[in-house]
């Protein structure tokens, strides 16, 4: 039995950079744990010597030549016209370093 | 004036003068807005529709082969709004991307586009394209046009519904897990899930590139083949599309009843549909007989894993710093969703949850392969149950999950599959049969449509809205 606690629901809440309300914690730590439990009947499944699949198209190393493509490069001003948030043409960012440390 | 059924009877249409473009638009916005309680639409593109209709009016003016040169011109059509279109509103179903208009195109929007195709609107589907139902939409559920009551399936709902009710003339979808053909079979009209790698998935708003796969909604197999023959092929963006040919098939064919997609759990009045199906496939001259996919019963837990791990990995671009809101405005759904994938990905679960999902999807591909040695095409339903009410399964996600398990199989292998309407339940709500082929065996699965269709009308009977 996989069961998760509201503990680890914040752990990977964090690792994904969401947050929630208290009131959502132990829905979903309930609707997690119901899926996660779920998944166990995969136990009983043998596979030794079996290789995993992560694609199903066969490629390998598919390249191009290394040209630019004027007709779907971007303007500096089409790249950023998603946002308001704008200096000098370029994204403002939220500050990750600190000038005490 | 008469709504055209097929592309050829649309552009006799306009060729003979029956209507022009204009007007057979004006119809098109008329029925949008009639049916607007179904909620099909998120954004409605009529400037943009009527100003292409001018441009064609004049390339017909001037070039008495248009209609030869431009296989799709002039027709309506509508995009789920996961498909980006320059210019106009993509959202993706969420509030995250509720004022996003992007500044390029996806390929399928382009080549339709280029062939003469005009954007309606984009339509309505569950947040990022996860859900069964439409209700994940942070815009609104969708309602079934069969029953008010109930959902017209998922996650590309509004789509769906919008060829259903004639409101654009065929709608492009997304299938990661059944998102087009469980619908379709919800709604009475037909869907096509493109072999993984037949169709590219540029522009698309992505949410599990191992498993995402471009199709369409339309009445008839027949423009179904049409529209696939200019949206497949390589563009040079997205490289795991192939230019492949499609396997050469004789006229009689061998289809396969998968014995694990009839057991319990199916809806009596399903199984009917689906095995009236097979009889009539059987009276056309082709032979149907019993296989066994002996890992299906895995497949949800392996596509509740891989999926919501590669869901975790693409939604992790949605910071709001470049575009759209932050992560605080992800709903409840999304936010399962990337909390399964990175538990299950997180360091110590890796090797027990993905690791193991990756090896039992080689096994369910290797029961495919098997399968397709022995026969041309597996038949099966397209949902285990008719369309169900609103609201019957949002408290219980495993069991909204469930509702996926005839469909998710052919996107851990990367088959190609069609839904056909296939009938209606003593209370009138349609039944979907499912055909499923083999990689880049589209043309088997449009063979036998064809041949069912010739047989069969369900697929003429329109919604009673």
């Amino acid at each position: 039995m996989s069961s998760l606690t509201q503990s680890d629901i914040l752990h990977v809440g964090k690792l994904a950079n969401l947050t929630f309300k208290k009131s959502e914690l132990k829905t979903f730590k309930d609707q997690l744990s119901h899926v996660l439990n779920y998944f166990e009947e995969l136990k009983k499944v043998n596979t030794d010597n079996v290789e995993p699949t992560s694609q199903t198209t066969g490629l390998e190393n598919v390249s191009r030549s290394d040209e630019i493509d004027n007709v779907s490069v971007l303007s500096n001003e089409e790249a950023t016209s998603g946002t308001e948030k704008i200096h000098n043409g370029a994204f403002v960012v939220p500050q990750v370093l600190d000038k005490e440390q | 004036m008469k709504t055209p059924r097929t592309i050829s009877e649309l552009h006799d249409g306009l060729k003979n003068k029956e209507y022009s473009l204009v007007e057979l638009l004006d119809g098109y916005f008329a029925r949008i807005k009639a049916v607007n309680e179904l909620n099909a639409f998120i954004t409605v593109s009529s400037e943009y529709a009527y100003k292409k209709a001018q441009d064609w009016e004049r390339v017909v003016k001037d070039n008495p082969k248009a209609f030869e040169e431009f296989p799709l011109l002039g027709v309506p059509i509508a995009m789920k709004d996961m498909y980006l279109t320059k210019g106009i509103r993509t959202t993706a179903g969420s509030r995250v991307l509720e004022d996003y208009v992007p500044v390029y195109s996806s390929t399928v929007f382009e080549k339709l586009e280029k062939a003469g195709a005009i954007l309606v609107g984009k339509t309505n589907c569950d947040a990022w394209a996860h859900g069964a139902s439409g209700e994940n939409s942070d815009f609104g559920p969708t309602l079934n046009p069969w029953d008010k009551t109930r959902v017209p399936g998922g996650s590309s709902s509004g789509s769906a519904v919008s060829v259903a009710t004639n409101t654009s003339f065929f709608a492009m979808g997304t299938d990661t897990g059944g998102s087009i053909r469980q619908p379709a079979g919800f709604c009475n009209v037909v869907g096509l899930k493109p072999t993984y790698g037949a169709v590219s998935r540029y522009g698309v708003v992505a949410m599990a590139s191992s498993l995402d796969s471009m199709g369409h909604f339309a009445h008839t197999v027949e423009d179904t083949e049409k529209v696939f023959n200019i949206t497949m092929g390589e563009d040079g963006k997205d490289a795991t599309v192939k230019n492949s040919n499609l396997k050469v098939i004789s006229s009689k064919l061998k289809i396969g009843l998968p014995k694990e997609y009839f057991t319990e759990g199916l809806d009596l009045e399903v199984k009917e549909k689906v095995m009236q199906a097979a009889k009539a496939f059987e009276k056309m001259g082709h032979s149907v007989s019993e296989v066994s996919l002996p890992y299906t019963k895995y497949a949800i837990s392996v596509y509740y894993i891989v999926m919501p791990a590669e869901v975790g990995s693409n939604l992790g671009r949605y910071d709001g710093i470049r575009y759209g809101n932050d992560r605080s405005t992800f709903g409840a759904e999304a936010r399962r969703r990337i909390m399964l994938g990175t538990y299950t990905l997180s360091s110590g679960y890796y090797d027990a949850y993905y690791l193991k999902a990756m090896k039992v999807r080689t096994l369910i591909c290797k029961d495919f392969d098997t399968a397709f040695k022995k026969v041309d095409a597996l038949i099966t339903p397209s949902s285990p149950t008719p369309p169900f009410k609103i609201g019957e399964k949002v408290n219980n996600p495993l069991e909204m999950y469930l509702s996926d398990i005839y469909t998710v199989s052919a996107n851990l292998a990367g088959i190609c599959g069609l839904t056909l309407p296939s009938g209606f339940t003593k209370t009138g709500l349609p039944v979907g049969t499912q055909l499923l082929g083999p990689r880049f065996g589209e043309n088997i699965l449009f063979k036998l449509g064809k041949d069912f269709q010739n047989q069969t009308d369900y697929h003429t009977k329109l919604p009673p809205i």
